[in-house]
């Protein structure tokens, strides 16, 4: 048997099948009980408490975010509103499964009908539903087997964070889930432990138990009982594949040679030795929030230093771009305080909140320009006009800074680029942040999330437009986006005329193996395609079917 | 019957984990514990997660929290200053 989903965490995996069943039936509907309404309520209330408590264990064993997640569905579990629900339904004369179904039901429809965060919410009500009336039925509440002989694919209609909080990669194969998408749970798990995993999958709760699966993360298809020679073959291709993906060494290049650094996304400097371990040729991204967050005072200039020295002796002779604070009313300091804002990522923050606040900036270009070496490279974010530019670049040249340049994440930038680099030494184009700007799509909101796409042609434009301008001015334009980190794109960005590459450590060998197949002439006939499709969707297809030794690298 | 006006100050608003804090403290008080928006929407259980969460209360939007008993003044500063928590 042979089921095709969406391939959301790459690689293949193969196990015995574990096939979580938390989908309980329906209580039928005027369903009734035979004993007294007192104990059958009592009965109701053992099964919410149990599982509360059930929740609220796992959360202290998961801890982190999950913990959060697992307490606030714990108080979900034991709330007064579905307690007098339950009680009043039980007390009609309706059985306590059902009583629990529809109270549940009543508060998951007021928040599906808001949409959004709390539509979201509503799927995990319904987690907890299933799981109070698993009780009542005496069915075994779901639990993973902690420590299997071998690891098993986990297959589901869907998962909710009280299942995977707690596995790790000893446990688990490969993930199948029936229902959800590249941006559910499941997914956002799977990828951060490394394991295959394939969302969207019709039949998948239909493989029995026990039986011997393989999973395609990378092409969504999921094998049931597959021939053992195959098996081989697969596990033999994947591995190929990534010894594929790590035979790229060396200095980010195309095919033919055109040199295209790439640089790892630092956020402080434990980082650091995942960048070396991964052959940055530099740091691209040095975020400095790090020294600022969760703290009363600024840092001191030579906690700065410090800090500023170790990126640059990590990576002698290479490049170290230094971002200045990014902060602003949703992360609000201690020491700087912003009024509140309707709209945090319009307001007051990166350089903008360095106007308000001139001496924190003038702390951080001093502290930069005391251990300043050729290197070094500092730019600021949330740059919107040439007045900005020429204002921070001049506050880097009164101290002597070898490199000044801005990011790119305000359309204006993009559009004026001309402008900007009439200053700035060099551009950054910051992609989150100028998908969030130009689509008017919040990043943090689930709801507008498909306008985060870096494939949307506008976004193309606008990467296109600075990169142009900055060649024709001779000076360089990097990408330290999420966008880089996709090989697709990353040849794309190259073909476009992007200089350099920034990307999470954990993503260079892929982007490095992508580039090396293709010639700059391939890349640029990709970028080319890609930004004459209409939707985003047809833009990456167009990219693809350019660059054809992305197939053979299974990327 | 004591009340605070609070401007809820939370990036998701009365939501998530500020709305866990907040029943998680309320469900130790004695007395009831009513939150309400000065619109007209509410009065709903403090005590309840899902009716906090169905109010939908915003970022800068403004709740006012209501108590009566012995402690509540204590109750409804804590309860105000988790509301109003960045």
């Amino acid at each position: 048997m042979n089921l095709r989903g969406v391939g959301v965490s790459p690689g293949v995996g193969h196990g015995p099948s574990y096939v979580l069943s938390v989908s309980v039936p329906e209580p039928p509907e005027g369903a009734a009980y035979a004993g007294e309404a007192e104990q059958e309520k009592e009965r109701a209330m053992t099964a919410l408490t149990r599982v509360a408590g059930e929740l609220e264990a796992r959360g202290n064993r998961a801890g982190g975010e999950a913990e959060e997640i697992l307490k606030a569905q714990a108080l979900m579990a034991e709330d007064p509103g579905v307690v007098v629900k339950v009680r009043s339904l039980i007390d009609r004369g309706v059985a306590a499964p059902r009583a629990v179904f529809e109270a549940f039901t009543k508060y998951r429809d007021v928040l599906a009908g808001s949409g959004g965060y709390l539509g979201e919410r509503a799927a995990d009500l319904n987690d907890i539903r299933d799981r109070v009336i698993a009780v009542l039925y005496g069915q075994a509440m779901p639990a993973l087997p902690a420590k299997p002989e071998e690891p098993y694919v986990l297959v589901a209609r869907d998962l909710a964070p009280a299942d995977t909080a707690l596995l790790s990669r000893a446990q688990v194969a490969a993930f199948v889930t029936e229902e959800g998408g590249p941006t559910s749970h499941t997914a956002i798990l799977a990828r951060a432990m490394g394991v295959p995993a394939v969302v969207a999958c019709p039949g998948a709760t239909g493989i029995p138990h026990g039986v011997r699966v393989m999973v395609d993360g990378t092409s969504g298809e999921v094998e049931v009982e597959p021939a053992e020679a195959h098996v081989a073959d697969a596990v033999g291709a994947a591995s190929a594949r990534r010894a594929a993906i790590s035979a790229a060494r060396g200095p980010g290049r195309t095919a033919d040679g055109q040199p295209v650094p790439l640089y790892a996304n630092v956020g402080s400097p434990a980082d650091l030795d995942a960048a070396l371990a991964a052959e940055a040729e530099g740091v691209g991204l040095y975020r400095t929030e790090f020294l600022y967050l969760d703290r009363t005072r600024p840092p001191s200039p030579e906690e700065q230093r410090r800090a500023y020295r170790q990126a640059l002796e990590a990576f002698p002779g290479g490049k170290v771009c230094v971002r200045t604070l990014d902060s602003g009313a949703d992360k609000p300091l201690a020491f700087l305080p912003v009024p509140a804002e309707p709209n945090p990522a319009l307001g007051e923050r990166g350089l903008r909140l360095f106007r308000r606040f001139p001496e924190v900036m003038a702390a951080q270009l001093d502290a930069l320009a005391a251990v300043a070496e050729e290197g070094l490279r500092v730019m600021a974010p949330m740059v919107a006009t040439a007045e900005d530019a020429a204002w921070f670049v001049r506050a880097c040249r009164d101290r002597g800074l070898p490199s000044a340049g801005v990011m790119i994440e305000i359309p204006a930038a993009a559009l004026r680029a001309r402008d900007l680099l009439a200053h700035a030494d060099f551009v950054s184009v910051g992609t989150n942040d100028l998908s969030q700007y130009t689509f008017a799509a919040d990043r943090q909101l689930g709801a507008v999330s498909a306008l985060q796409d870096p494939w949307q042609p506008a976004l193309l434009d606008l990467v296109a437009m600075t990169a142009e301008v900055a060649a024709r001015v001779g000076k360089p334009c990097a990408v330290c986006g999420e966008a880089a980190a996709d090989p697709v794109m990353a040849c794309v960005l190259a073909g476009l005329g992007v200089g350099s590459l920034s990307m999470a450590p954990s993503s260079l060998a892929a982007v490095r193996a992508g580039l090396a197949a293709h010639s700059l002439d391939q890349c640029r006939t990709a970028a080319h395609a890609a930004r004459a499709q209409p939707t985003a969707a047809d833009a990456r297809a167009a990219a693809r079917a350019h660059l054809p030794a992305l197939v053979r690298l299974g990327l | 019957m004591g009340e605070r006006k609070v401007t809820v100050a939370a990036e998701v608003g009365l939501h998530a984990r500020p709305a866990a804090t907040f029943v998680q403290r309320a469900k130790q008080a004695p007395m009831e514990i009513a939150v309400a928006k000065p619109n007209g929407e509410g009065p709903v259980n403090g005590k309840s997660i899902l009716a906090i969460m169905a109010l939908d209360v915003r970022q800068g939007e403004t709740v006012v929290i209501s108590a009566e008993g012995e402690g509540s003044e204590e109750v409804l500063d804590e309860l105000a200053a988790i509301a109003a928590a960045p």
